[in-house]
């Protein structure tokens, strides 16, 4: 067991998070287990409200303190539980040696400092012994890497378009050279061609630096052109888990992954109308007993409504699923799902 | 094609601009901001000169033979009521008048705007215990305040400084939380939660450059506003004690005699207005040079 935990820069295991207001509980994420490898990249990938965000919040323990909690569950980076850390020593873990890039470049930067000093602050922060010169000159380094010219360090981020915005919040999270990063959607709001740009630029980056990283998405292709491993995840539980070649190229999936897959539009068959998981995610406030897609499943059983699933585990292949427990027969459950 | 190995070679002898230089250069294009400033360094300089323009002695020294006189080559503005030189009390005057409104204004400021941020971005039981603590400031009415303040302590300058800066703390700590309560929930503030800043640092660093506007805007309207409140306190005994002279004081003895020398009145009434419209003339300026956004 010591042996993994050298070997993985990030593991989650049963986790769970809930919101809590006066009127509702919010069950966010219900029982996670996630591994990252060390230099490895995640794909975390699920629809809006599935938990995604929450569990990146987690593991820099930032959720909102007055709703959000972490009722169980641990978060081990590097070996450590980060749950029972404090908040000061959790200062030195954030932006030094996990860092977080947002979604929306256009709000994620302060619009009154200039996005040199916004780099620098982290810098600062986290290397309290630099000199002025030494700080400015990481800053420089830094800018360089993302392809920014350093001269426009002095700017603000309003004089910049969206795409180098983003790249300044990438230059943000890794001026302190990150173990790991936490990726939210980071080119949900930029356009397909700056997407492209992005994409290939954390990549660059993540190989040259070593960096782990945990890329959270809803983008199927995105997942394909970056992740070594790929976690689906459905209202706060992952249900399908293994590397980019099992869910791609695996025979055996997840009723919602298949689901996921069949939404894309395919180029080679003609049809009028794009094919989606029929019917919404279930109330996280009041979740299903049993397996919590058991709602929209084609594949639905009886057992399905009665209690949530176990892990079916081939290699590094697992699947959270009645159809391939030993019961259902794999051979049967498999021929099921392509012919669909 | 690579920018990387351009931009190389740059590394070392590049330098971050001065923000103070940028803001300076900023301030200085506004036609506005520029007669604003002129204007209040021409009156702070007289202020600062008085001895030199006018002695002390001249303020305070009664003439019963020169009452009410009207402007001349030897009285500027004319003398009061005891025939005082009214040129002289009006520059030494401005000299206590104009550095209690500054320091109060700065020290309500400074106090209302570190509570409001406080109070804004921890909420929860500190805000309501900030707020609360408000409400019962407030209920009193600030002139009583004021006055009780200063009848209980004594009528001197530190008294005064003290009273004025609790009458007029109130409003911005209301102003500045409902900025930070905005502000705090924006993605930038996570962020540097995210990259490892304390609470301390990001309230510093992120928030309030981000309310500094609307505080500006605020201070500059209150300098005014302080002068003519001192100006009350005076009339109502509770001022600088006599016979030192103050714009407000010199205000309200003025009063007896505007029909007959109205000239008494018109000098520090004067003066209270340009004071108070080169102030806010800065103000503006200031509060556009500190907008990046509006930068040109």
């Amino acid at each position: 067991m010591a042996h993994t935990e050298i070997q993985n820069i990030l593991e989650i295991r049963d986790l769970k998070v809930i919101y809590k207001t006066d009127l509702e509980v919010v069950e966010a994420v219900n029982g996670l287990d996630l591994t990252i490898g060390k230099g490895k990249t995640l794909g975390l990938v699920g629809e809006t409200g599935a938990g995604k965000t929450t569990t990146a919040l987690s593991i820099l323990k930032l959720l909102p303190s007055i709703t959000g909690r972490i009722l169980q569950g641990e978060i081990y980076f590097d070996g450590e539980d980060i749950l029972k850390k404090s908040e000061h020593d959790m200062q030195s873990v954030r932006g030094n040696r996990i860092s977080m890039v947002f979604q929306d470049p256009m709000t994620s930067l302060n619009p009154v400092l200039t996005v040199g000093d916004q780099i620098a602050e982290a810098v600062q922060l986290h290397n309290p012994d630099m000199s002025k010169e030494q700080i400015n000159e990481r800053v420089a380094a830094t800018l360089n890497m993302v392809g920014i010219m350093p001269s426009r360090s002095g700017d603000y981020p309003h004089q910049f378009s969206g795409g180098m915005k983003q790249r300044v919040v990438i230059a943000m999270a890794l001026s302190c050279e990150p173990e790991l990063l936490i990726a939210d959607e980071p080119t949900t709001a930029l356009d397909v061609t700056i997407q492209a740009q992005v994409l290939t630029m954390i990549r660059e980056l993540r190989d040259r630096l070593g960096t782990s990283m945990l890329m959270i998405t809803h983008d199927l292709g995105i997942v394909a052109q970056t992740c070594d491993d790929v976690a689906v995840m459905y209202s706060g539980i992952i249900i399908e888990a293994g590397t980019a070649e099992d869910i791609f190229l695996g025979d055996k999936h997840h009723p919602y992954t298949v689901g996921l897959f069949n939404s894309i539009p395919n180029l080679d068959i003609k049809s009028d109308r794009l094919n989606p998981i029929t019917g919404l995610m279930p109330d996280p406030t009041n979740l299903p007993k049993g397996c919590v897609f058991a709602p929209r499943c084609n594949h639905q059983m009886e057992i399905c409504l009665e209690a949530r699933p176990g892990v079916f585990e081939e290699g590094t292949h697992k699947i959270r699923c009645y159809l391939f427990s030993e019961a259902a027969g794999n051979s049967k459950a498999g021929v099921d799902l392509n012919a669909e | 094609m690579n920018p990387q190995k351009v931009e190389s070679t740059t590394v070392d002898n590049f330098k971050r601009p001065s923000q103070t230089k940028e803001i300076w250069r900023r301030f200085s294009k506004s036609k506005g901001a520029v007669i604003g400033f002129v204007l209040f360094s021409i009156i702070a300089i007289m202020l600062l000169a008085a001895d030199f323009i006018v002695p002390y002695e001249a303020a305070i020294k009664q003439d019963f033979t020169q009452q009410l006189a009207a402007p001349s080559r030897e009285h500027f503005f004319g003398t009061d009521g005891y025939g005082r030189d009214a040129f002289a009390r009006l520059l030494h005057g401005g000299r206590t008048s104009l550095s209690i409104a500054l320091l109060a204004t700065f020290s309500s400021a400074v106090l209302g705007s570190a509570l409001g941020a406080i109070s804004g971005y921890f909420g929860g039981k500190v805000d309501s215990f900030i707020m609360r603590s408000l409400d019962i400031f407030m209920s009193v009415p600030d002139i009583l305040f004021t006055m009780a303040v200063v009848y209980a302590l004594g009528a001197n300058f530190t008294n005064l400084l003290f009273a004025l800066t609790l009458a007029y703390f109130t409003n911005y700590v209301r102003l500045v939380r409902s900025q930070v309560l905005n502000l705090a929930e924006q993605d930038y503030v996570e962020a540097a939660r995210a990259g490892g800043s304390g609470s301390t640092r990001i309230i510093l660093s992120h928030i309030i450059p981000n309310a500094v506007g609307v505080i500006i805007v605020n201070t500059t309207l209150n300098v005014a506003k302080i002068i003519l409140y001192e100006s009350t306190l005076s009339f109502l005994g509770l001022g600088m004690p006599p016979p030192q002279p103050e714009w407000g004081l010199m205000l309200s003895e003025a009063r007896e005699f505007m029909r007959t020398a109205p000239w008494l009145m018109f000098f520090p009434s004067a003066a209270i207005v340009i004071t108070a419209a080169s102030i806010n003339l800065m103000g503006d300026g200031l509060r556009d040079a500190l907008d990046p956004h509006l930068k040109s």
